[in-house]
């Protein structure tokens, strides 16, 4: 199968009402006769949702959470981008889009990514009337802030809670729509399985998790909007109820999963403490314009931060990149991190750490400024870490945050599988190989709200859908092997527990995937994923039984999806031989250890298609094209 | 380093099944875990044991989700202020204490398993009214209303709210005034939610009464438990925005 990422023809800035016009309708009074199953419920899947159901289609959204208004997308804390130029400072659709291909170091598709930018800005307008209380000026105009290292201020936020508020826009509109009928909720299920009828997504397996029911779904299109697989590595800032499995699974029914191995790894989140850590907590990145990033020069120099003179500090970021000194971007200064730690010179009891040291900002400014900036920042970092801040540096070491590789879509964003759709951070489409910050807000909400309605309407009116009920084969087929799997992990009973097989994959993951892969390192990870998984079959211990609310089971089930995923993430990170954006190949750096892309060979996606657990998947290319902006190497010298 | 924790914890199959306070005590309870990690070890303990462990609801694990609440040593989302569960650290115990955990308790919120219960009943109050009845692609630009920056704060302040339900828990009335009236705030005192001010406010007071939530006696316990610390004084705006639309019927 070759890959048609269906893009319009026409100059960039005339694409995407091109594809509007050749779109095919779905007149009003034919929509409630389809049935569209929408899995997830964060930013995406709720937008989607409220959309959809707003135009009069029947809409099923399933969600692992009790209510939609839990999905992770709540938990973004900075903003949202948009290319408003409220600020007159020069910003334009175009620079949007110019950034996001350049940050995402020329990896990712450019007709998408001028879409983003363009429906960038009905995002605010729609965010606005649904009153969501965006932060304004004392005019009574929207505020905005600059982020991630843009050059115009096109970030439009809600204290440090953007995300929280943009979910909630969306869940409430979608409630609106469970109000009027067109939607129909069904919280606590988990999808454990994609339905394929004559080559089209007809349907979802879902299991629900209360009663442990195996429930067959069936409708005339899917929509995936579930989100990451940044709980592969275990410790991340994502949510510990966070997967792949949804993904995975319609990925073993034919949808092509694209560049797995493009991660992102957060510079500043707070350190690792301990073996009994769930997670890892972030702290926002605007910290750094104020902090002093430094290690002490000498390996292994236990003194207290304060008993060590500037003399023998290594403020690494300013003497590498001494033009953005502390603000190089988030991949760059998460290797510089990692390589510090790695030469022994990290600090903290684990030695993998180092200092963010506000001690000159504080002498500068004063605390009360500090304050005034940071100050829930550092309440956080004070709880978590019973230290404080003003008075000994934060300690800090990356972490992994958001995942930019996904399910395979072509411009309308429908995956290789006719009928199935995978919109927001489950697809892989808009960031290339590093997301910029602000980002994934807009992302999520612009396939919801703005894509999605438009290019499900033209599958729905140009797609035979013969009637498909739960009783097909093929339905009978997937709850058999939803039911099976589920038998098989609890007839193990060995004797550990599914936290240790979590961990051990994440830590497998975090030393050969994280930031910085070799050769070596990727074939020895891939091996010690199989046998890891193996084990896992022979030895893991799962308790209690399949037909009540059993947490352990669910997450059995998601830890057994990443003991096979993790392999292509491996494979993925594996076959491409350059470095870029979060994917670092040792191998492939300037003399100066910087990352080395190599355009002419590697200039494309990778979308891998299953063949089977443990078989060699087989890669397709996407070759990706740059006819506006010309891929240069990225330097913060 | 290790401290030793005893659990009281109450255990309940189901909805329906009789519920008891089971006991087990941990010797590997660390100061720096948080809260619900100290949970994470004993369940793996149980696990290994070949035990079925306690349940209870988490995700974001940084206190904006609202999956988690648990009722610790009687105060909903234990001891410190303007904290949900999983932001509560052990070092907030001394080694050998014996913890009690409960279930929030309201009739309104049946328990499911353990320390799970079903806080739905709030998804329905928001389904009720807690929106501006807008569709996708009418909005005029975001800059076209102008929004007082004082109105726009104190939006933010009531739609902070998690929806964790702390404070039906802490309350003796199981009553959700604080997060329903948190709602008819953030969307009322908005530009773009006044048109629908009035009759939203008693359309979501309407459906929380149907729910079986208590009525409010004025005692403060939900703001003094909310983990965003929103104010009771939104609950004093819903009684008057509720009773113009009564009045005005």
């Amino acid at each position: 199968m070759t890959l048609d990422s269906r893009i319009p023809g026409g100059p960039i800035t005339e694409k995407w009402d091109r594809r509007k016009f050749e779109n095919k309708l779905v007149n009003p009074a034919n929509r409630r006769k389809y049935d569209i199953i929408v899995v997830g419920t964060g930013l995406a899947g709720s937008s989607a949702a409220a959309s959809l159901g707003e135009m009069g289609y029947n809409v099923k959204l399933f969600g692992i959470h009790e209510s939609p208004r839990r999905a992770h997308s709540i938990a973004a804390q900075g903003g949202i981008n948009a290319a408003k130029n409220y600020r007159n400072d020069g910003d334009s659709i175009y620079r949007l889009f110019y950034d996001t291909v350049k940050g995402g170091d020329y990896r990712a598709r450019e007709a998408n990514v001028y879409r983003l930018a363009q429906l960038s800005v009905q995002i605010i307008d729609q965010c606005v009337a649904q009153g969501v209380p965006f932060a304004r000026e004392y005019g009574g105009l929207l505020d905005n802030r600059s982020f991630g290292g843009a050059q115009v201020s096109r970030t439009f936020y809600a204290r440090g809670q953007t995300g929280q508020q943009l979910l909630l826009g969306a869940y409430q509109s979608m409630m609106r729509q469970v109000h009027a009928g067109t939607v129909q909720l069904f919280p606590r299920r988990e999808m454990l399985d994609l339905v394929v009828v004559d080559g089209q997504a007809r349907g979802i397996i879902c299991r629900n998790l209360v009663t442990g029911e195996l429930e067959s779904h069936s409708a005339s299109t899917v929509l995936l909007c579930t989100g990451g697989y940044g709980t592969v590595f275990y410790l991340s800032t994502n949510a510990i109820n966070s997967n792949v499995t949804a993904a995975w699974r319609a990925h073993k029914r034919g949808a092509y999963f694209a560049n797995p191995c493009f991660t992102q790894i957060h510079p500043t989140c707070i350190p690792v403490s301990g073996d009994h850590q769930s997670k890892l907590t972030l702290m926002s990145e605007s910290l750094r314009n104020d902090g002093r990033v430094w290690v002490p020069k000498n390996p292994g120099d236990k003194r207290h931060p304060s008993q060590i003179p500037d003399s023998e500090r290594d403020y690494y970021l300013e003497r590498r990149y001494p033009s953005f000194g502390n603000l190089v971007p988030r991949d760059v200064a998460s290797r510089a991190a990692k390589s510090v730690c790695d030469e022994g010179r990290g600090v903290g009891d684990s030695g993998l750490s180092v200092y963010l040291d506000f001690a000159d900002a504080i002498k500068r400014f004063g605390a009360p400024t500090i304050k005034g900036r940071y100050g829930n920042l550092f309440d956080m970092y004070m709880r978590i870490t019973d230290e404080d801040p003003y008075q000994v540096p934060m300690r800090i070491y990356p972490a992994v945050h958001y995942t930019m590789g996904g399910l395979w879509v072509d411009y309308n964003l429908q995956s290789t599988i006719p009928g199935l759709f995978v919109l927001g951070e489950a697809n892989f489409s808009d960031h290339g190989a590093n997301r910029l910050g602000a980002s994934a807000l807009m992302q999520g909400l612009c396939d919801g709200y703005f894509v999605a309605p438009y290019t499900v309407a033209n599958y729905l009116g140009g797609a035979s859908l013969p009637a498909v009920s739960t009783s097909h084969d093929s339905f009978k087929e997937a709850v058999a092997a939803a039911q099976a799997r589920i038998d098989k992990v609890l007839a193990v009973r060995g004797s550990k527990s599914i936290r240790e097989y979590h961990r051990a994959v994440g830590a497998l993951c975090w030393d050969h995937v994280g930031m910085a892969r070799n050769e070596q390192g990727l074939k020895g990870a891939i091996q010690s994923i199989r046998s890891l998984r193996d084990e896992f079959w022979q030895n893991v211990s799962v308790p209690g039984e399949k037909n009540n609310l059993n947490p352990a089971l669910d997450y059995a089930g998601r830890v057994a999806d990443y003991l096979e995923f993790a392999e292509v993430l491996a494979l993925d990170a594996l076959e491409r031989h350059e470095s870029c954006g979060g994917h670092f190949r040792e191998e492939y750096q300037t003399p100066d250890g910087e990352a080395l892309r190599r355009d002419d060979e590697y200039s494309y996606v990778a979308a891998w298609e299953f063949t089977g657990v443990g078989q060699m998947p087989t890669l397709h290319k996407e070759a990706l094209t740059f006819d506006e902006v010309h891929p240069s190497q990225r330097s913060y010298k | 380093m290790a401290m030793t924790i005893t659990l009281n914890v109450w255990r309940q199959a189901g909805p329906s099944a009789p519920g008891r306070f089971e006991s087990y005590t941990s010797d590997k309870v660390h100061p720096d875990m948080s809260f619900l990690e100290m949970l994470d070890v004993v369940n793996d303990d149980l696990i290994r044991a070949g035990k079925d462990p306690i349940a209870f609801d988490s995700d974001c694990r940084e206190g904006i989700c609202g999956s988690c609440g648990l009722v610790i040593d009687g105060i909903p989302h234990g001891p410190d202020p303007g904290a949900t569960t999983c932001q509560v650290h052990m070092r907030r115990f001394r080694n050998g204490d014996t913890i009690t955990i409960e279930p929030w308790r309201a009739k309104a919120f049946p328990v499911i398993k353990d320390l799970v219960v079903d806080r739905t009943a709030f998804d329905r109050i928001i389904a009720a009214g807690g929106y501006v009845s807008m569709n996708v692609g009418g909005a005029p630009d975001g800059n076209s209303v102008p929004v007082p920056k004082e109105l726009a704060d104190l939006a933010m302040d009531n739609a902070q709210c998690i929806g964790c339900g702390a404070c039906v828990a802490a309350c003796k009335n199981a009553a959700a005034h604080l997060f329903t009236s948190a709602k008819i705030t953030h969307l009322g005192v908005l530009p773009q939610g006044e048109p629908e001010r009035y009759r939203r406010a008693a359309a979501m007071v309407e459906q929380m009464d149907a729910e079986g939530f208590g009525s409010c006696s004025n005692e403060g316990e939900c703001e003094a438990v909310c983990p965003k610390q929103i104010s009771i004084a939104s609950i004093a705006r819903m009684n008057r925005d509720f009773m113009r639309a009564a009045t005005s019927k």
